[in-house]
């Protein structure tokens, strides 16, 4: 039982908005995507869900803000402490369960608000763990590249080719800050700042609210909407961020079993036939590779494919054609969400510079340091 | 099978192993973004500025770039009074991180005076603030509520475009 | 103001389990999850092994003092290589974990699944207080300098003042809930307490007084649900999920008349009509309102329309709510009696709702003979509500 995408819409995807509020930017989100989908905010919307956590907000509880940019006042809103996608999830399975047809998913992220982005990471890892003081919290990701280059035999100069290939292609993205024209060599010259990983290959930040609707087919059809249709989402949480070290290094399970679920939904067997392209994790370069892996979308080693050009917006299974989170940048518990917007624009043909041919597509996001969560969804136009 | 959980006494746990001290690094800077932005101006310039709804006419302060109850953008900017009734009162005799005060203080809602208001809307323009000038036994006697009050202003210079800009509100 | 209901699968509770509720607890905040979740597992006779989805509720990351506090939680409540949901809408968040938990099973895509509510509020040093200073808005709230308590302060004010209600009326909450807790073996705060003793007690903020309000608490609370062909197979006697609703107000709570909590009724005007309840007051044998406050128990009854407006210290005055009354309320000793781990004090409602219901509630259980019941949430600045209904 598929679901749809009716409408999606955003504000933001600078480093910087400092004319407004989060408030403010969720709001400006919320009436494009309305507008998308052809629905009424306080009418024919049955469910509001925000996605967002109280230390990127700076806020205990911020939850409390949720409701009125997005019309959810006095209406059935609550928020999950989850990925943006998380939230599309909660929205297919209460429309699933008959509880809601139409509902509206919002995250935002301000990391430009955020001065101490460091020490917020750091009180993720677990408190005997900051003991240690581990410098850069940032260093499961290394651990993580490490262990995964050493598995499949990729070299450094296959990550730096992953911030070459998406970096680049984001000049063709109005809404990637951080696209840049760069080569193989600009990123091997540059120092780590998480071995193996240069700045190249580590995401930047963007302020961004996303909002998208998400409705049942029934209604879908009733509206006026261009629905993208959501055949599969799933999600799975491979260890506790307390317990790090019970992570599989080197790889991401979490991603394989939410791709096994979200496959199963969708009908897919074998997903290299029977998608065309995909918009997956690259908040880390190494990520990229290793998340084309566990989706099952490079058995033969994603690094060889990726040399071969492959995962190019030319070659025979684009990847990241919007030019990834490395060009988007990351923005909290809206990453997800702006890989789906990315895709769902490709869906409906309205991609622009960065349009690649393709009926069906895979969307893939991790929560990033220091979680060991994934979510995927399969999206068909 | 007794009840899992153990309960720890504050002497008990300071003499444990393993015991951590961690205070976070968090830091932020707010976007007060476009609607509030001209409210704190205006609390400088020794004013309360709201804003109304295109759509349900209501005057909305703090000022907000849209009504939460149309999900529709804002209107004109109307500047009020100031002067409003107390609609609530509380006396706190401890500080935020609760220890105790020397001296209690006095905080409340205003219903704030607005053009077109009755003073009996469940919906209305107002303010979280402190009072001054009042007992505690007039609030828990229940003299304050209804109250006419308005704001006391601090020194033009010392207003630097806060909510405390605002000292407290005073009867009047 | 609607909702759509047009629910297609049955959801029932099939297990339940609690940790100790106490005001600091030696396990960490996964072993509290764990030692809740695997009391939850036993009581169904099933295993993780029998789990495909986890639903966690927590409130504040700042109490635990953990960024992304879901996923520090996540192996502790059993979501080792399962799909895994946190929930947080403050206090509201409690009663928000079996209902996301019913969705999940209701939507088909997960058979069973475990929900779980943790709060550890001992790790805020020197004082929680100090975590709700940064509740508030930052620019129009924080400056004040504001203590948590004056919110409420001000909504029971409102609410003695429009309703006419004495302090002498609500205390008797105090002494109600606190007295049923003295049969609870979880509980933090039992005790045969008077009137007297309430009024006589510290006052913090007027008019809320040290024995208004329940105590900051470590705990860990959870439920087991699945879908009604497995929950048969699991339990001769599951307890059905009826209804579910949430809703939130503004969060411009200073703009609006907070004598009654108008989003609780909303929520709860969602619940009872999937649970097909039209009456309410007389439909429902059992409730379990939030008491973080004991003014609140008050609040909510009104909200949950058990009570008419300003109504509802009548009742209690007459006996209407003692657990040998015509609605029992807050047969568990409630939070007053309980502690308030806050996440897990909603889940902890909902399972003493599941234990009274199977008439499984031993020294507490309620005399009568039991066929509805509800229990709600409230929290965020005054403008949460979530509510479930449950039958036997
Ligand atoms: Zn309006």
């Amino acid at each position: 039982m598929r679901a749809a995408v009716l409408g999606i819409g955003w504000h933001g995807f600078r480093p910087s908005v400092p004319e407004l509020s989060f408030a403010e930017m969720m709001y400006e989100a919320a009436v494009r995507a309305y507008e998308d989908a052809g629905v009424e905010a306080r009418e024919d919307i049955d469910v509001f869900v925000s996605c967002q956590e109280d230390f990127w907000e700076g806020i205990a509880i911020s939850d409390e803000f949720a409701p009125d940019p997005i019309g959810g006042v006095m209406r059935p809103t609550m928020t999950v402490a989850g990925d943006g996608l998380q939230c599309v999830g909660q929205a297919f399975m209460m429309i699933r369960s008959g509880l809601a047809e139409v509902v509206a998913v919002e995250t935002h992220a301000k990391p430009s608000d955020v001065k101490t982005l460091q020490g917020v990471y750091e009180l993720a890892l677990d408190p005997q763990l900051r003991t240690l003081g581990p410098g850069n919290p940032l260093f499961p990701a290394g651990l993580d590249a490490v262990a995964y280059m050493k598995r499949s035999g990729a070299e450094r100069e296959h990550l730096a080719l992953v911030a070459v290939k998406n970096r680049n292609r984001g000049l063709r993205n109005a809404r990637a800050p951080h696209a840049a024209r760069i080569t193989i060599e600009d990123v091997m010259a540059s120092e780590p700042v998480v071995y193996p990983l240069t700045a190249y290959e580590i995401a930047g930040y963007t302020d961004v609210a996303v909002n998208v609707v998400i409705a049942s087919e029934r209604k879908a059809r009733e509206l006026k909407g261009e629905p993208v249709w959501l055949e599969g989402i799933w999600w799975s949480t491979e260890v506790g961020s307390g317990t790090m070290e019970w992570h599989e290094w080197g790889r991401m399970p979490s991603m394989k079993a939410a791709a096994r679920e979200a496959y199963r939904q969708a009908g897919i067997s074998d997903p290299r036939r029977q998608t065309d392209f995909a918009e997956v994790e690259d908040r880390f370069s190494f990520m990229e590779l290793l998340s084309l892996e566990e989706l099952g979308l490079a058995p033969e080693g994603a690094h060889r494919l990726l040399e071969a050009g492959h995962f190019d917006a030319k070659g025979g299974y684009p990847v990241n054609p919007s030019g990834g989170s490395l060009s988007l940048g990351t923005s909290f518990e809206a990453t997800g969400l702006v890989r789906l917007l990315e895709a769902v624009l490709q869906l409906r043909g309205k991609a622009g510079g960065t349009q690649v041919e393709g009926e069906r597509a895979i969307v893939a996001s991790w929560r990033g340091v220091p979680t060991y969560t994934s979510i995927v969804a399969v999206l068909s136009r | 099978m007794g009840i899992p959980g153990r309960y720890v006494k504050e002497e008990e746990l300071k003499r444990m192993a393993g015991v951590i001290e961690y205070k976070p690094t968090a830091k932020y800077a707010y976007s007060a973004g476009q609607a509030l932005s001209v409210f704190l101006k205006g609390l400088r310039e020794g004013k309360i500025v709201g804003r109304t709804c295109n759509s349900c006419r209501r005057i909305m302060v703090p000022p907000r770039e849209f009504c939460e109850y149309c999900h529709s953008p804002a209107g004109e900017w109307v500047e009020l009074p100031g002067t409003g009734r107390v609609e609530t009162a509380s006396v706190s005799y401890i500080s935020a991180r609760r220890a105790k005060l020397r001296e209690p203080e006095v905080v409340a809602i205003i219903r704030l005076d607005a053009p077109g208001y009755r003073g009996d809307e469940p919906d209305f323009p107002g303010i979280f603030h402190r009072l001054c000038g009042v007992t505690e036994e007039e609030v828990k006697g229940g003299k304050v509520f209804g109250a006419r009050v308005r704001p006391r202003w601090r020194p033009e210079g010392e207003r630097r475009g806060s909510i405390t800009d605002i000292e407290c509100f005073e009867r009047w | 103001m609607r909702a759509n209901v047009h629910v297609k699968d049955r959801v029932a509770i099939v297990g339940a389990g609690l940790t100790l509720f106490a005001r600091r607890l030696l396990e960490t905040p996964q072993e509290l999850a764990w030692e809740a979740a695997s009391r939850a597992l036993d009581s169904a006779g099933l295993t993780l092994r029998d789990i495909d989805c986890v639903v966690i509720g927590s409130a504040v990351d700042a109490f635990d003092g953990v960024h992304m506090k879901g996923e520090y939680l996540a192996d502790g409540a059993g979501g080792f290589s399962k799909p895994v949901i946190r929930v947080a809408v403050g206090g509201g968040t409690g009663v928000m974990v079996p209902i996301t938990a019913w969705w999940h099973a209701a939507s088909g895509l997960c058979k069973t699944v475990l929900a779980v509510g943790e709060e550890k509020m001992s790790h805020a040093y020197p004082h929680p207080q100090g975590v709700f200073a940064y509740i508030w808005h930052p620019i129009l709230e924080r400056p004040l300098g504001p203590n948590l308590i004056w919110i409420f302060a001000l909504e029971m004010a409102k609410y003695m003042h429009e309703c006419r209600v004495s302090k002498e009326d609500i205390a008797l909450v105090s002494v109600k809930n606190k007295r049923n807790a003295l049969d609870n073996p979880h509980a933090q705060a039992p005790a045969n307490i008077t009137v007297e003793d309430v009024l006589k007690s510290e006052t913090l903020v007027w008019p809320v007084q040290l024995l208004d309000i329940s105590p900051v608490s470590d705990g860990a609370a959870a439920l087991v649900l699945a879908r009604e062909s497995v929950a048969r197979k699991i339990t001769d006697t599951p307890v059905w999920v009826e209804g579910v609703g949430f809703a939130l107000d503004s969060s411009f709570w200073y703009n609006r008349d907070l004598s009654y909590p108008r989003y609780v009724e909303q929520a709860a005007r969602m619940a009872y009509k999937m649970a097909g309840i039209e009456r309410p007051w007389k439909e429902i044998d059992v409730a379990e309102p939030h008491d973080p406050f004991d003014y609140k128990e008050l609040h909510n009854l009104e909200g949950l329309m058990l009570a008419r407006r300003c109504e509802a210290p009548k009742l209690l005055r007459e006996g209407y709510f003692e657990r040998s009354g015509e609605l029992p309320v807050s047969p568990s000793g409630g939070l007053l009696g309980m502690g308030n781990p806050i996440a897990a004090s909603g889940v902890m409602k909902t399972a003493e709702l599941f234990w009274q219901l199977r008439y499984e509630a031993g020294a507490r259980q309620v005399k009568k003979s039991l066929h509805k019941a509800v229990a709600n949430s409230w929290g965020d600045l005054m403008q949460a509500g979530t509510v479930i209904v449950l039958s036997r």
